[in-house]
Parts: structure tokens; C-alpha cells; sequence
């Protein structure tokens, strides 16, 4: 597996190994053997976890927690800046008490709208090509998130991703503890749920890709033979160079013809 | 004959005598000057022919007067689709002062086109599996006004990966796929303006190679075809030509294309360095001084630095011929003009072949000759230089004067750094190289991605650079690298290093003898030796 069912609100499960449920049925499960594994934000899309507090906090229930909420994530901008830079562990673990009293259900609910309104805009123009042309190539596309797993469903189904693993918030009595369900998915654990998950499934992690765009996601590129840096900070971009890793730019597309709109060209 | 009346009859062929001046060789982005063994031929290329005075009217004449069809403005009519495809930044070397032949040649058409009320035109580069050129290179390339007109909706690069933009055209008996531009395809004329530098440039090659994608080109770059080519500059002899040749017609069949040919001189040098394309003998003081300045300032300059200057010299290239009309007539005359600028007629072959690689190949402009361009001047285009048969007979010794730096840019060339570091290591031969890992690259797709969307060769490519070379290694003995800086490059290529050309030529002669042949090819400027 790799696609986690969604956790339970009320018992909370682990999200790696073999508790984390058996594999989904797609197209390429079974097939390939190698995967392509892509990490989201900034990666793939846009947006980041801070984004999508803020469409949750935006959309708080009662104006009154709206406003509250969105001046508490405004606020906690720069801190969440300032420990990122520091460590992803330290961000994660002061980064989603901000969920804390949510219900899993609304997070559900919210999902949706907020993937056609925050999410689908941002997805970068080359990313959809990326993941078709690494379908074409026989490989199995894997998101490997740091992202909640309850906002990210749409997009997936959108990009015809069916294999994902990604943090989940922890659920008691129906609402968020504010912690994320363990082992937390950041930085080295990205790399060895890919470990095991190609033990697991048959997949030869020297054949395989991966694509991130932060330092923080350097174990995870360096545990497949064909490391890609995607939209690169500065940090992963030299290492990237050192290493002879190819450095991509999901964000432009070059000029040419569109066939859009044109009969001949469908 | 002795070497004095041999060099008094012929000036492109110089025998080097106790006396005679040190010879200047390029090595990468330096100059060398180098004592050659007494009795060494030079052999330098021909004068530049001198240029046509009026090059719009002799365009606006091959326009009017086309081989084999109509003239073009008897095949226009209004609402017409018509795609104007143009060869990309690797032709000429270095890219020409401005304007660009292209450019000239495109305001002609464009304008012959407006007043036959044809509006819909695209402008493509038929960069084919090359990198996309940049704003910057496209603009210089066409001037200012034509890229504001067209760019980016009207004048863009070929896209050999996108999956909607390349059609079927056919295939040849021998299941050779012709695949290429959706636009040009469907158009209902395509004018293909081309620059031919040398002669294995334009023909059926412009369209068949430059317009279309990796399935359609493995056909034909492959070890197999390359080895059996006796040179690419004569197309007669070039299993490479005849291959495209026989995919072009199925282009000519069912596409309408008015190739307009352009043939230009050889006047690679502008000023300041015009004097080094001279005899060094024939050198002035003024000529002597500036030699001097130009190596004190490149040995003090970075690579970078050099990289930049150089790259920022045009050539001083001159129209000296222009043909329109169908593919073949027009390409036989171009071939016939070309080969009066670069032939030079060659009494017999050599032991040893010396040569200083340039800084810049077909594939690095503005960027870093990397070492498997080197390889790709050494016994890729270097050694395939003649008509007739190699200057270099069969088993003598290569002697390639560069530094052969372990650089490679990796935003121009990603695919070939995993090439060199990862394949060559492990096998040289093209054959498996082609069998085990060349779609594994071409479907790369952080490599397509780069292709498409940055500035990055096609993941292939290096494989075909690294096949560009293989009737070179099989045919001569030994290849040594003189000058090199480091011991592994020229190792993983599979040559051998010497310290300077002094150590280089002891290392042939030792294994050829010491009454081995020594020729020096003073290129650049390009030039065909016809070898008797």
C-alpha cells in the first residue's frame, strides 16, 4: 500500500508499514517497477501548508472565529518561517496545533472547494506533463508528502495519482489533538517509508525517480538512483550541482503553439 | 618536389622548414604557438570567397527563379497556412555579426507573404533534438521587429516531446518512421530557410532531421549508419545522407516545401582576431603583437571569462551563393558552391593528424565545450573533415590539443554529465550504450522536462555525440590528448595524455616510426581536404 485509508477521527492509525492498509487498486499497481516519487508542495504545486491553514482559518465556522483565526495565522507566519528554517520536525510539531479543534469531517468537507479554488490554480504548468511522461515511462507515480492527507485527496484524484502517503492530523472524540498522528512524515522518514515501501512492493529504488524542491527533502532524492531537483531553494540547488542531479523548473512553460481549441490537434 | 615549391605552388599547403614560424593551434579557449617538426604539412583552408554585394536582391533572385517549381509567389494565395522553419543557433560558428542571414532572408519572405495576403504564418526553429535557443538567441537571430511581431505565439521552437505537435508522415520500406512538427505538417507550404556552413548541412536533412522527434531520428543516428559513413561532408559516401535521403522523399511527398539554400564564405574572423585564419610565416609585426596580447590575455583570464569573450566575437560570414526551389536541385547547387569554399585539394594521407580543437562545436554556443564535445571535434567532425578518403590513414595517431576540463553546464547539458560519468565509465561501445541505456535517457522524464521547458539538448543526445565519433575510433590507432589538464577525462574517453604537442608527437612517432607523416589542420575556419 501506500495510499493510506483515511484514518479514523476517533482511533488514529499509524500510516506507515503494514498497518498503513493494503494497496489501492491503479493503474500502474503491480506493473511497474520502479516508481516515481514526487514530493507536493512546491514541488508539484504552489501552495504550502501555511496556505492551507489559511483557507481553513478563512473559513472558519462564525465570523468571529474567522477573523480570530486568520489574525492567529497571520501572526504565526514568521515563526512558522523561522523553524522551518531550523528544523521540519520543530515546524510540524508547532505548526498543527493551529488545526486543534477541528473535526475531520469539515476538513473533509472544506477539501474539496479547497482544491478548486487554492489548489488546481496552483499546480505549476509543467507538473501534470511530468507525471504523464513518467506514467508513459512505465514508472509508478508516489506522492510523498509532508502535507494532510485530508486536504490533498482532490488533488490526487485530479492528477490520477492513486499511491500517497501523507501526514495525518490525530483525531480524538472527533476532533484535531493539534498532533500529527506518528511517525511523522518530514526529512529522513519521507526516505525510509520509501525504503520500505519498495521492499514492500517489488520496486527497484535504483531505477527509480524523485522529485522535490527543499533541503529538508534531500534523504528523500537521495535514496533513488535518479534524484531530480524540482523548482530548487537555493540550499538544494548547489547541492543539486555538486551532485549532478538535473535541476527542473515546473513553473514556465516554453513558448510554442497552443493546440487548445483547435480540432486538428486533439 | 621539395617543401618550397610545393608551398610556393599551392598557398592553403605549407611545409613547415627550419626556419618557418611557430604555428598557432586552438586549444579549447587559448591559442597555442607551437614549433612543428620540420617536413610537417599545414594544410590551411581556402581564402573566404568574397561575398555578394547585394544579398537581399540574390534572395529575392532564388526566390524568383526556383529549381524544380514554382516561383513562390506563384505559390501563394490569401488565407493560406504556411510555416517558415529556419535552422537554429548551431549553424553558422560562431552565430554571424548581425544581421543574420535569417533574418535578411525572412524579411524578404515575410514581406512576399504579407503582400499575397498570407496571415497565417508560424516562424519554428528546427532545432530538432537540440536545446530550445533562448529569447535572447531567437531575437538576435531574426532582429528586433520580427520578434516582436511573432514572439512567442508565432515564432518558437520545435518541440520534439510534445505529444500533440508531432504527426505520422510515413514510413520507408525500410521501416524508417517519418515523424515531424504538426505545424509544419499540416501547413500548406513550408519555406525552409537554411544556412549551409558545410556540406553535410541542409538537403533533405533541414526538414527530416530538423523537424522531427527521437523515434524519427533513431533510424539514422546510430553506430551502424555512423560506421558505415566514409565521411559526412560527401554526401555520395554517407550512409547518414543516404539514410535521410530516402526519409526526405516520403517529406517531399506529402509535404509542400520551397527550401530556400543559402551558402556562406568562410570568413570566420572578424576583427580583432582576422589575422589568425593567416599563414603564421605571412604574419605583420601589428599581427605578431596582437598573437601575443590575445594569449597574454587568455592565460590570465578564468574559463568563464574566456568563455565569454570568445562567444562574443560573430563571425564575419558573407552570402556567397543562395538557391530556392525543390529539395534536390537546389541542394546540388548549394553542395557545388560549398565545396568551391571549402574544398582543398591533399596529395596523400598521414601518419599523424594534428589539430587544435576550438573552443566552440555546433553544440555549445554561449555555453562550455565539454569532454564530450571534445570527443565530438576529435574523431567526430575533425577526422570526417575530407573528401575522397580520411587524411589520416588507417591506424595512425590523433593528436587533439585541448585542455580537456572535467566541465560541463548543466542547465545546456544535464544528459550528458550522467553520460560521461555514469555510462562511459562502464562500456565505450555504441552498440550497448545504444541497446542498454539510450531510451532509458531519451525517456528520462527530468530530461524531457528540461528539453521542453528549459534549455537542455534531449536526454538522447549525448548517445548520438557519442556515435558521431565511431568511424573516427575505428579507424585511426590511437587518439592522444595534448595539453590535457587531467589524466581521467582523456582515460574515459579511451585516449591517451600528453603533457604538450612535443610529448604528443614522440608518443606517435614511437609507435609509427620516426619518418611518420605529420599533417596540421589550421582549422578554424572549416575546410574539406580532398584527399588524392
Amino acid at each position: 500500500m501506500s495510499a493510506p485509508e483515511p484514518a479514523s477521527p476517533t482511533r488514529g492509525q499509524s500510516r506507515s508499514g503494514a498497518a498503513a492498509g493494503q494497496p489501492r487498486s491503479g493503474a500502474a499497481t503491480g506493473r511497474a517497477s520502479a516508481a516515481a516519487f514526487y514530493d507536493l508542495d512546491g514541488t508539484l504545486i504552489r501552495t504550502n501548508l501555511v496556505h492551507v491553514l489559511a483557507w481553513y482559518a478563512k473559513n472558519d465556522q462564525g465570523l468571529l472565529r474567522s477573523v480570530r483565526s486568520i489574525a492567529a495565522t497571520a501572526a504565526g507566519v514568521p515563526l512558522f518561517f523561522a523553524t522551518d528554517l531550523y528544523s521540519r520536525k520543530v515546524f510540524n510539531d508547532l505548526f498543527f496545533q493551529w488545526y486543534r479543534g477541528q473535526s475531520y469531517d469539515r476538513l473533509r468537507f472544506l477539501a474539496e472547494e479547497l482544491h478548486d479554488k487554492v489548489v488546481r490554480p496552483a499546480i505549476f504548468p509543467g507538473a501534470r506533463d511530468l507525471v504523464a511522461q513518467s506514467r508513459r515511462m512505465g514508472l509508478r507515480p508516489v506522492v510523498v508528502t509532508g502535507a494532510l492527507e485530508v486536504s490533498i485527496r482532490p488533488l490526487l484524484a485530479d492528477l490520477g495519482i492513486t499511491e500517497f502517503v501523507a501526514n495525518r492530523l490525530e483525531f480524538v472524540d472527533g476532533r484535531a489533538t493539534g498532533r500529527l498522528a506518528p511517525p511523522v512524515l518530514a526529512g529522513a522518514s519521507k526516505a525510509l517509508w520509501m525504503r520500505e515501501y519498495a521492499e514492500r512492493e517489488g520496486l527497484s529504488l535504483n531505477d527509480s525517480y524523485a522529485y522535490a524542491d527543499s533541503m529538508s527533502d534531500l534523504p528523500m532524492l537521495s535514496v533513488v538512483g535518479h534524484p531530480t531537483a524540482a523548482n530548487p531553494d537555493l540550499r538544494l540547488r548547489s547541492t543539486a550541482r555538486r551532485h549532478d542531479w538535473p535541476v527542473i523548473d515546473l513553473r514556465r512553460r516554453a513558448s510554442g503553439p497552443s493546440h487548445e481549441g483547435d480540432p486538428r490537434h486533439r | 618536389m621539395t617543401p618550397r615549391l610545393r608551398y610556393k605552388s599551392d598557398p592553403d599547403i605549407v611545409f613547415i622548414e627550419k626556419n618557418s614560424a611557430a604555428r598557432v593551434l586552438h586549444n579549447g579557449e587559448g591559442f597555442l604557438e607551437e614549433h612543428l617538426p620540420v617536413g610537417t604539412r599545414v594544410i590551411y583552408p581556402p581564402p573566404p570567397i568574397r561575398g555578394l554585394p547585394n544579398p537581399r536582391g540574390a534572395i529575392r533572385h532564388a526566390l524568383n527563379h526556383p529549381l524544380g517549381c514554382d516561383p513562390l509567389h506563384a505559390q501563394l494565395r490569401p488565407g493560406m497556412r504556411v510555416t517558415v522553419a529556419l535552422d537554429d543557433i548551431s549553424l553558422p560558428l560562431p552565430p554571424m555579426a548581425t544581421p543574420d542571414i535569417r533574418q535578411t532572408a525572412l524579411e524578404v519572405v515575410l514581406e512576399l507573404l504579407s503582400d499575397h495576403g498570407v496571415d497565417d504564418v508560424h516562424l519554428v526553429i528546427a532545432n530538432s533534438l537540440h536545446r530550445k535557443m533562448t529569447e535572447g538567441e531567437m531575437r538576435r537571430m531574426v532582429g528586433p521587429e520580427i520578434h516582436k511581431a511573432y514572439y512567442p505565439s508565432r515564432y518558437y521552437n520545435h518541440d520534439a516531446e510534445d505529444p500533440r505537435g508531432i504527426v505520422p508522415i510515413g514510413e520507408t520500406r525500410h521501416h524508417e518512421p517519418v515523424r515531424i512538427n504538426r505545424r509544419a505538417a499540416e501547413s500548406d507550404l513550408v519555406i525552409y530557410l537554411n544556412i549551409n556552413l558545410v556540406p553535410m548541412d541542409g538537403g533533405h536533412k533541414s526538414v527530416t532531421v530538423g523537424l522531427c522527434d527521437y523515434r524519427s531520428l533513431r533510424p539514422h543516428h546510430e553506430p551502424q549508419t555512423i560506421r558505415d559513413s566514409d565521411g559526412y561532408m560527401d554526401p555520395a559516401r554517407s550512409a547518414l545522407s543516404h539514410k535521410v535521403d530516402r526519409m526526405g522523399k516520403l517529406v517531399d511527398d506529402n509535404m509542400n516545401v520551397f527550401h530556400v539554400e543559402t551558402v556562406l564564405n568562410n570568413r570566420m574572423y572578424a576583427d580583432p582576431l582576422a589575422f589568425l585564419a593567416k599563414n603564421e610565416d605571412d604574419f605583420t609585426d601589428l599581427d605578431r603583437l596582437k598573437m601575443s596580447a590575445t594569449r597574454w590575455t587568455m592565460d590570465r583570464l578564468p574559463p568563464a571569462a574566456k568563455r565569454k569573450f570568445l562567444h562574443s566575437i560573430p563571425g564575419a560570414f558573407e552570402l556567397i551563393g543562395c538557391y530556392a526551389g525543390r529539395t534536390e536541385p537546389v541542394h546540388e547547387r548549394t553542395l557545388a558552391r560549398s565545396f568551391e569554399q571549402y574544398g582543398v585539394p591533399v596529395e596523400g594521407q598521414c601518419d599523424i593528424l594534428l589539430c587544435g580543437v576550438p573552443y566552440i562545436s555546433p553544440y555549445n554556443v554561449n555555453s562550455i565545450l565539454n569532454p564530450l564535445l571534445v570527443q565530438v571535434m576529435g574523431p567526430g567532425y575533425l577526422f570526417n573533415l575530407y573528401r575522397g578518403k580520411p587524411l589520416i590513414r588507417k591506424g595512425g595517431a590523433l593528436i587533439l590539443v585541448h585542455p580537456c576540463r572535467d566541465e560541463f553546464d548543466a542547465e545546456f547539458h544535464p544528459s550528458y554529465i550522467e553520460f560521461f560519468h555514469r555510462l562511459l565509465p562502464e562500456t565505450r561501445d555504441p552498440f550497448v550504450l545504444r541497446e542498454r541505456y539510450e531510451e532509458e535517457f531519451a525517456n528520462n522524464p527530468s530530461y524531457i522536462q528540461m528539453y521542453r521547458d528549459g534549455n537542455a539538448y534531449h536526454g538522447a543526445h549525448p548517445f548520438f555525440m557519442w556515435y558521431w565519433g565511431e568511424n573516427g575510433r575505428q579507424h585511426v590507432g590511437r587518439i592522444i590528448a595534448a595539453g590535457a589538464e587531467n589524466q581521467h577525462v582523456p582515460e574515459i574517453l579511451g585516449w591517451e595524455r600528453a603533457e604538450n604537442v612535443t610529448e604528443a608527437i614522440a608518443m606517435a612517432r614511437s609507435d609509427l616510426g620516426q619518418s611518420a607523416e605529420i599533417s596540421m589542420l589550421h582549422v578554424p575556419p572549416i575546410m574539406i581536404p580532398e584527399v588524392s
